[in-house]
């Protein structure tokens, strides 16, 4: 990340930070307009508040960001024993598993996946299509049958998707 | 004149009761009949909605201004009808471009305006010079004949031919949904390439006139200031009557019903007044819709900014009609026919392949700075969307036959480039983007997973990218909002409404504090894991909605499809259901379910601007629900904080509570579904509760029976949320409101940091503490824009969160 990329996102973290206190609270996310009508805002939110905390400072900011890096090549071919990069494949793929994922566990189960699904579909949907389409979901996805999305069976089902090109954004130089 | 020698006439033999007076009528009456005859189309074709989907309104009305020129030339041998310039530039163009500016994203325009600027000045530039000057390099050659023209009238030509046309652009671009931001580049190209046409073309002109002999390097030089003169002075002479219009609405509050009128008038002024002084006259009325927008819709009441959203879509709307029909009629003339192949041809060829050659070199240098880049899909339809129109045509037509010899094969081609870009790319425009993009996920069917979590991923990403602030160059527009807070609101907006943004931050912390107190019986009643699960809550709201949806999933895919007259479906599974006959049809149903009901991300799913509608309904529903949801469970959980603070807690109230409640559920209960206009009675026994309840009032409340608190949340839900069918509703926000009162209520669409107070804190009056309950959503009817009713209450503040209210 270059030195311009971070006073941008400095500049946008204090702009933010209307309390001026060098941390973002929930209430300082919830304050982008955007995200009041975006069906996973709140979660995402979330995301960024490390685990029982309700505050995150710069750092942590940056932390939860950089999992939207674009994947430079020359990064391909980095030493592999170091410890992966935070805009790899699999963590992007893990941001997005810990979105579901709400208990923990590191299966998305029936019930999280039917929370999610309610969450990014109309009202218009009954629940009975909505089970439904849950229960496809899960099925398309289960390899070893217990009826639960594991991450490894997620990246897998999501091989074919093009998750670099979805969860990146380019930041400007 | 007339009539009185008629009548003179008359009046010596005897008295006529009763007399044909058509010449005195003659020209009112001809325009009447004209612009009706114009909308007596526009309902014709869109009786067949199969013709409709296919053919661009655009192209219809040309076949009929053809047909209809046609006619005229059979009757009388003469053309009498055409489009006159004069006529095209003061009366119908100004509505068009007013239109196109009032209602024009900004955000979006302004977070896009160095890609607009860069297409739109040397884009246009590279289209003219190169046309001209391959034009002449063929001339040269001596393919085309014998001509009278010379450099100068070629490149007069290409600078006229060159231009995209909003008119067009926009006609066309209704029918193919494209994504937001090449949308505003093609829009906004169409618009600020005037500046550089007026130019180039009065240039080029005065050129031609004084001789290619005494063009030096000062004339040239003197064109490329008058570029700019011409550019910047328009767009300053817009902004000046903007600053004029937002002053004036500012002290319009006692003579509502001309404020409309004060929109209408200072904007064409504006425009008269750039023609006047020959600078860019659609710079300026755009720039003047453009700056104004804001502080007028502010200041204006509700109902005037409905008359003037619809006076300006009908006029927008019947002045491109009219000139669609016209463009064909003017093209019955045989004096203007001048045929010569080589030139038409070549024209057409050359704009066609310039414009795609200029579009993606510019791309490929823009891709390098922007954030978010512009594909192969865009481009092409970029290149392929850069219609000619009628700004075209009328410039041609304005040509002095002395001055330029080959005038009317000018014209001619100007003609027939116009047709062919409208029609012909018109036509072909929507399927060549529905091929592209089945082309792009063409070689694999998606699974549902993808498909649902690619649109997690799409949503997720949006949120990231607000987060992160990295659409458009935020310093500015953080310069720009700090400036506008500081001098520009206070002088150009009211004083009412300059607080009710202000102060609506304020309240909203206020709100919610209050808010999450008085839920904080709910928690208890129902267990504060309860909220987290909130798809329960969600589930009671939907329970009765057994609409349509059974049958329709039921019926053919097929017949789905068509039914999706707008946008491109892009959903596989469905098509490929059409092709093959055996398929796991459970598998079809669930694909096509969620492609019909997953909410749309921010790229997609907004129609900015339309001529024909007044935008609303899908999106802003998707957009109300989540929000409604969204806060819903902000408080929830809020509240969930708070629970852990107000511990006390008084058995005492409970009962009262519980007789309060079965009063208002007797009433509750026998209608099922309250039908919506019966507020007011529900909302007296609301009163009457809140008496009740007043005078043990307290900041903490009771945890009632379990059952009775769900039965009763149950039905306050019901009652509040159920007013229509298509389930989560709100008495703020009814299906049939305006936009306006969306946009009213959710200024965060327009700007950054007003937030508007929770929906929820305005319905759930009974559990209201204190000073909340001074509130009183009083919904007098379903259309009551004005739904705050503030029972008389001690504090001024609550009453300055409104918006306007004028009437209550």
């Amino acid at each position: 990340v270059s030195h311009s990329q971070i006073t941008r996102l400095y500049s946008r973290f204090t702009s933010l930070d209307k309390g001026e206190n060098g941390t973002l609270s929930r209430e300082d996310f919830q304050r982008i307009p955007e995200l009041a009508i975006n069906p996973l805002g709140d979660r995402i939110i979330n995301a960024f508040f490390p685990e029982g905390e309700d505050q995150v400072n710069f750092r942590g900011f940056m932390r939860t960001l950089a999992h939207f890096r674009p994947i430079e090549d020359n990064e391909k071919s980095k030493d592999q024993n170091g410890p992966e990069p935070l805009n790899s494949r699999s963590n992007k793929l893990h941001f997005a598993f810990r979105l579901y994922d709400l208990d923990k566990d590191d299966k998305i189960s029936r019930d999280e996946l039917l929370q999610v699904l309610r969450m990014m579909v109309g009202v218009n949907i009954s629940d009975e299509q909505l089970g439904s389409i849950a229960d496809r979901t899960i099925q398309e996805a289960d390899q070893d049958g217990d009826s639960a999305i594991s991450f490894a069976e997620f990246v897998k089902v999501l091989e074919k998707v093009d998750v670099e090109q979805k969860m990146s954004i380019r930041f400007l130089h | 004149g007339q009539r009185s020698l008629e009548s003179h006439k008359n009046s010596s033999q005897n008295f006529a009761i009763v007399s044909f007076q058509w010449d005195h009528v003659k020209k009112p009456y001809i325009i009447a009949l004209w612009i009706l005859v114009a909308s007596l189309a526009k309902i014709v074709f869109h009786l067949s909605h199969k013709v409709t989907r296919v053919v661009p309104e655009s192209a219809l009305l040309i076949v009929l201004g053809l047909f209809l020129g046609g006619i005229v030339w059979a009757a009388d041998h003469i053309a009498s009808f055409s489009l006159t310039p004069t006529v095209f530039f003061f009366y119908l163009l100004p509505p068009i471009v007013l239109d196109a500016g009032y209602f024009m994203p900004n955000r979006l325009f302004f977070g896009n305006l160095g890609s607009i600027l860069l297409y739109a000045v040397i884009g246009t530039v590279w289209n003219a010079a190169t046309t001209g000057l391959s034009l002449y390099g063929v001339y040269l050659t001596g393919i085309m004949g014998k001509l009278n023209s010379g450099l100068l009238d070629f490149l007069l030509f290409g600078s006229l031919i060159a231009a995209v046309d909003p008119v067009a652009v926009l006609a066309v671009f209704e029918e193919v949904h494209v994504n937001e931001v090449l949308f505003i580049i093609v829009f906004g190209e169409s618009l600020l390439n005037d500046a550089v046409t007026v130019v180039l073309y009065n240039v080029f002109e005065s050129f031609v006139a004084i001789g290619p002999m005494n063009v030096t390097g000062i004339e040239c030089l003197k064109g490329i200031v008058s570029f700019f003169v011409v550019s910047l002075g328009g767009t300053l002479v817009g902004v000046f009557f903007a600053f004029l219009l937002s002053l004036v609405s500012r002290f319009t509050k006692h003579v509502r019903i001309i404020e409309p009128g004060f929109v209408f008038i200072i904007s064409y002024l504006s425009y008269l007044t750039a023609e006047m002084l020959s600078l860019s006259a659609i710079l300026a009325i755009t720039f003047c819709g453009i700056c104004s927008q804001k502080y007028v819709k502010a200041n204006i009441s509700e109902q005037s900014s409905t008359t003037v959203r619809y006076t300006m879509k009908m006029m927008a709307s019947g002045a491109e009609t009219i000139i669609f029909m016209f463009l064909g009629i003017s093209a019955v003339d045989p004096d203007i026919w001048t045929w010569n192949t080589a030139f038409i041809l070549l024209t057409l060829v050359f704009i066609s392949v310039y414009r795609v050659i200029g579009v993606i070199l510019q791309t490929w240098i823009l891709n390098r700075y922007r954030t978010v880049q512009l594909e192969i899909i865009d481009q092409v339809v970029m290149s392929y969307g850069g219609l000619r129109g009628a700004v075209a045509f009328a410039l041609v037509a304005l040509l002095d036959k002395e001055k330029v010899k080959d005038r009317n094969l000018f014209v001619s081609t100007t003609i027939i480039v116009v047709f062919f870009t409208v029609i012909f790319q018109g036509l072909t425009i929507k399927p060549l983007v529905q091929w592209l993009k089945v082309k792009k996920t063409e070689h694999r069917e998606p699974k549902l997973n993808e498909k649902l979590h690619g649109r997690a991923f799409d949503h997720i990403l949006s949120a990231i990218e607000d987060i992160s602030g990295q659409i458009g160059h935020h310093y500015l527009r953080d310069k720009w909002s700090n400036f506008d807070r500081k001098f520009l609101r206070k002088i150009l907006m009211r004083r009412s409404a300059q607080k009710s943004r202000d102060q609506i931050l304020n309240v909203f912390h206020e709100l919610n504090l209050k808010d999450a107190i008085s839920y904080v019986a709910e928690g208890e009643r129902r267990g504060s894991l309860a909220f987290i699960r909130s798809p329960s809550t969600d589930n009671m709201v939907n329970v009765d909605f057994s609409t349509p949806l059974p049958s329709t999933v039921e019926s053919s895919v097929s017949y789905l499809l068509r039914e999706k007259a707008g946008p491109v479906c892009l959903d596989m599974q469905a098509l490929e259901q059409r092709r093959k006959s055996i398929r796991d049809t459970e598998d079809t149903l669930a694909h096509h379910t969620l492609q019909q009901y997953l909410y749309k991300p921010r790229q997609e799913h907004k129609h900015l601007y339309s001529r024909h509608e007044i935008m609303h309904s899908e999106d802003d529903k998707q957009d109300k629900e989540i929000f409604h949801r969204t806060m819903r469970k902000r408080l929830e959980s809020f509240k969930s904080t708070k629970l852990g603070i107000n511990h006390s807690k008084k058995l005492n109230k409970i009962h009262k509570r519980d007789r309060g409640q079965k009063r208002r559920n007797s009433s509750v209960i026998p209608n099922g579904n309250i039908p919506s206009d019966n507020p007011v009675p529900d909302f007296t026994l609301k009163e009457k509760d809140l008496e009740f309840s007043e005078s043990e009032e307290n900041n903490d409340y009771e945890t009632l029976h379990l059952g009775k608190g769900v039965d009763f949340l149950a039905n306050v839900t019901k009652q509040n949320f159920t007013d229509t069918p298509a389930g989560i509703d709100n008495p703020v926000f009814s299906a049939d409101d305006d936009q306006s009162i969306y946009t009213k209520f959710s200024p965060w669409l327009s700007s950054e940091d007003t937030v508007v107070p929770s929906q929820r804190a305005r319905v759930q009056l009974p559990y209201s503490p204190n000073n909340f309950r001074r509130l009183t959503p009083i919904r007098l009817s379903n259309k009551s824009i004005d739904s705050f009713l503030l029972a008389d209450g001690p504090e001024d503040r609550p009453r300055s969160f409104l918006p306007e209210s004028t009437h209550m």
